[in-house]
């Protein structure tokens, strides 16, 4: 999925090739992971696309289909891989995402612990930071989940930086073996409080633990458990509000004798065309999406109290 | 090319040499983040027998510092040559009020100067007398006729008023990219251009930067994101700072990482007429590179004596600012190991001709980013992902209606991140009084490869 070979390092191959894991972009809401085969076909509203076109190209392509409609060939990053894996749970993105790495003071060569795994939304961004010396052990208690996540990291090509294990990390904690040598922690669990003694166990002194709880409550008993063991408390919430840019043409007050009342938006290529007088009325214009996110959850970080 | 990079991680000349980037004990020459009464007061050091703070009015020696945890916190104490830092341990059962519901309500509190028997010149008589911060805090509650009719919560807030006044703790921090950032935010945002953390985490994650990327950056926020990006690559790949002109932007932040051997010569700069000179084989002419050395020794030297620019202007006043410790200029000097900024290797200029940058990072505040776009942007390898900060809206609206008309990017993007910090108390929680209303704005997209592409059916 990155180029983490040290083999690859400044000349990572950007040509696609037979078995690569790719992201076929038709538009930004439109996206979808595909391993390349020589005899595979991709086919959507757009016709037909045979893999053995794509071969050769560089990644960042424009491909066309047999009807003459195209997508773009992407390699995959973690925030690509966030918005076309399959849900199999809630997933986090890549506002909490970015948020909870940096927090989490997750620097390459970091032994960083997680629970539950879900749909390894966050594994993915967790496994590019700690790349490519350190390790991500991951746990969910759902067998099928686990195994699904494993798959995926074996697709995206994380496997040897990411381990899935199934375990109750509620009911019986993180496995011993892990005492004291972890730099980080990460709990996305329906009662992380239970957790939260164990994960004390694991960090090192002045390790960071991270809790992501959707409702207000789970984050207040979070915080009670955390204040024993723990300092530097701290809840946060985080959104991404994302803005659409148009040019409009925007027509002087004078110029406007009733009638049409709605904002003409003017592609470039129009531009041309009108007349000098109109030119000068073009504007680029922002505004906030209308859809956004209102809520994800609340992040609760917390540093273990240094006692030696 | 992998001799190339094996030269220069093993290019060590004498200094302190860490291989583990993570290192969690302090040592003498590190650089360390000292965090006085929770935030009221923030500053960088170096750790070196001679350093000293000014707490109060008492200057203390940081050596009792070195070889201790990050995360561990100081008071001082008097000793028997003056005032010394001396390590407070954490109690791992809470804080020292238990913060549990509360029934009692503020309607006796009468607010009076007459409810604290305890008079300044007894005050002052029990220092003389060697009596410690915290014995002071115990008499102040002890002799305070309302202590016992507060509520926990405003106990617990006389408590800290009284523990910041009278027994200052430091907190010793590890200076990452978080820590700095947030430092800088607090204190001089204007410095790192108003560049929230969480923007930056955005910037990083938007730019995709990972282990053995090839970050191209047009930093002018002082380094810290050359700094956090070099952080990410942990001493693989290069952060290389691009500039118009010939003279490359001051990194001095960079200095507050404790990056290693292996991270620092990953932290170069080329001219962005350089890095183009290579096109088709050709090399740059000969004066132009010799310019561009003589401005690394400039610009080294630059960094070595952050006196007139740093030393002067962050060393501020009591009153709660940030501040980098003089000395941090001193020992940087002798730590020559850490060679950060240096011009970017002919070797890897060329093969970043032949393949393209991985990302891409633009924080400018004062110019026009597209002006910086059209010129960078054929610099990266088709589907490198790239982001750019900006404090203002308009200026990204402008770059990114030009980048959609132009077809040189897909999955544009335009975002400002919100963050709201909460208190979080049983039967408290509230979010913060105060918050940050902005955070800036990122323009992120993936480059395509352009128009060279014609339908081949
Ligand atoms: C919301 S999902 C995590 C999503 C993940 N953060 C992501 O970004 O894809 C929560 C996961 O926790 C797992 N889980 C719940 N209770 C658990 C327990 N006691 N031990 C381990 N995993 C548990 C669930 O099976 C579920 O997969």
């Amino acid at each position: 999925m990155f180029p983490f070979d040290s083999s690859k390092k400044l000349s990572f191959s950007r040509y696609i090739s037979d078995g690569d894991l790719l992201i076929v972009y038709e538009r930004h809401d439109n996206m979808k992971a595909v391993k390349v085969s020589e005899s595979g076909v991709l086919q959507n509203r757009f016709g037909v696309f045979k893999h053995s076109d794509w071969i050769g190209k560089p990644f960042g392509s424009k491909v066309f289909s047999n009807k003459g409609g195209f997508v773009y060939l992407l390699a995959p990053t973690a925030e690509l891989w966030t918005l076309v894996l399959s849900h199999r749970t809630q997933i986090l993105y890549i506002a909490d995402i970015s948020f909870i790495v940096m927090y989490l003071e997750i620097v390459p060569g970091c032994l960083v612990l997680e629970s539950g795994t879900g749909s390894g939304s966050l594994t993915t961004s967790l496994a590019r930071a700690i790349a490519p010396s350190g390790h991500v052990y991951t746990f969910d208690f759902h067998e099928q989940r686990a195994a699904s996540a494993r798959e995926d990291f074996e697709r995206t090509g994380l496997s040897n930086l990411v381990t899935v294990g199934v375990r109750d990390i509620q009911g019986v904690g993180f496995p011993d073996e892990f005492l004291g040598r972890a730099d980080s922690v990460f709990l996305d669990l329906p009662q992380p409080w239970l957790a939260i003694p164990s994960a004390s166990k694991m960090l090192k002194q002045d390790g960071v633990l991270c809790s992501f709880s959707p409702c207000i409550e789970q984050a207040q008993k979070s915080c009670e458990t955390l204040r024993s063991d723990f300092t530097d408390v701290r809840t946060f919430e985080v959104l991404l509000h994302t803005y659409e840019v148009r040019e409009g043409n925007l027509r002087s007050w004078q110029d406007n004798d009733g009638g049409s009342m709605s904002l003409k938006s003017c592609k470039k290529r129009q531009r041309s065309t009108k007349g000098l007088e109109n030119a000068s009325s073009l504007t680029i214009m922002a505004r906030r999406n209308g859809e956004s996110r209102g809520h994800t959850g609340y992040l609760t970080f917390a540093r273990l109290k240094c006692t030696l | 090319m992998d001799s190339l990079i094996s030269d220069m991680s093993t290019s060590k000349s004498g200094g302190i040499s860490c291989k583990d980037q993570n290192r969690r004990i302090t040592w003498e020459g590190c650089s360390v983040l000292l965090d006085i009464n929770d935030g009221d007061r923030v500053l960088f050091a170096r750790l070196t027998a001679g350093s000293k703070i000014k707490i109060g009015n008492k200057n203390c020696s940081l050596q009792p510092l070195i070889g201790c945890p990050f995360g561990s916190s100081f008071q001082v104490e008097d000793g028997k040559e003056g005032p010394v830092l001396s390590r407070v341990l954490q109690s791992t059962k809470g804080n020292s009020l238990q913060i549990t519901e509360e029934s009692r309500d503020n309607r006796m509190l009468v607010d009076n100067n007459s409810a604290q028997s305890l008079t300044g010149e007894d005050i002052d008589e029990m220092r003389r007398k060697g009596a410690s911060g915290d014995e002071i805090v115990k008499a102040l509650i002890a002799n305070s006729a309302t202590f016992e009719k507060k509520t926990a919560f405003s106990q617990e807030k006389y408590l800290l008023k009284k523990q910041k006044k009278y027994a200052p703790r430091v907190l010793l921090r590890r200076p990452f990219a978080r820590s700095i950032c947030e430092a800088y935010y607090k204190k001089h945002a204007e410095r790192i251009g108003f560049l929230r953390v969480d923007t930056l985490s955005l910037l990083l994650s938007l730019a995709n930067v990972s282990a053995y990327s090839d970050v191209l950056l047009v930093d002018m926020l002082d380094g810290i994101v050359t700094g956090a990006v070099a952080e990410r690559l942990g001493g693989t790949g290069y952060v290389c700072n691009t500039y118009c002109g010939v003279t490359p932007y001051p990194i001095n932040i960079v200095q507050m990482f404790n990056f290693n051997d292996d991270i620092s010569p990953r932290i170069v700069h080329s001219s962005v007429a350089e890095l183009h000179s290579y096109e088709n084989g050709t090399s740059p002419p000969n004066d132009q590179l010799e310019d561009a050395s003589t401005i690394r020794s400039q610009q080294n030297e630059q960094i070595l004596s952050p006196s007139g620019q740093n030393a002067d202007s962050m060393e501020e006043n009591e009153d709660g600012n940030m501040e980098i410790m003089t000395d941090v200029a001193a020992s940087t000097k002798v730590d020559k190991g850490t060679k950060a900024g240096r011009k970017a290797p002919v070797e890897a200029i060329k093969l970043w001709k032949e393949n393209g940058f991985s990302s891409l990072i633009i924080a400018a505040p004062n110019l026009d980013p597209w002006g910086i776009v059209k010129e960078v942007l054929p610099l990266l390898s088709y589907s490198a992902s790239f982001a750019i900060y900006h404090q203002y809206l308009q200026p990204l609206a402008t770059c990114m209606n030009t980048l959609q008309a132009e077809k040189l990017a897909i999955g544009l993007q335009i975002s400002e991140p919100w963050l709201r910090e909460y208190q979080v108390l049983p039967s408290r929680t509230h979010p913060h009084m105060q918050m940050s209303a902005t955070g800036g704005y990122i323009l992120s997209g993936t480059r395509i490869s352009g128009g060279d592409q014609t339908q081949t059916m």
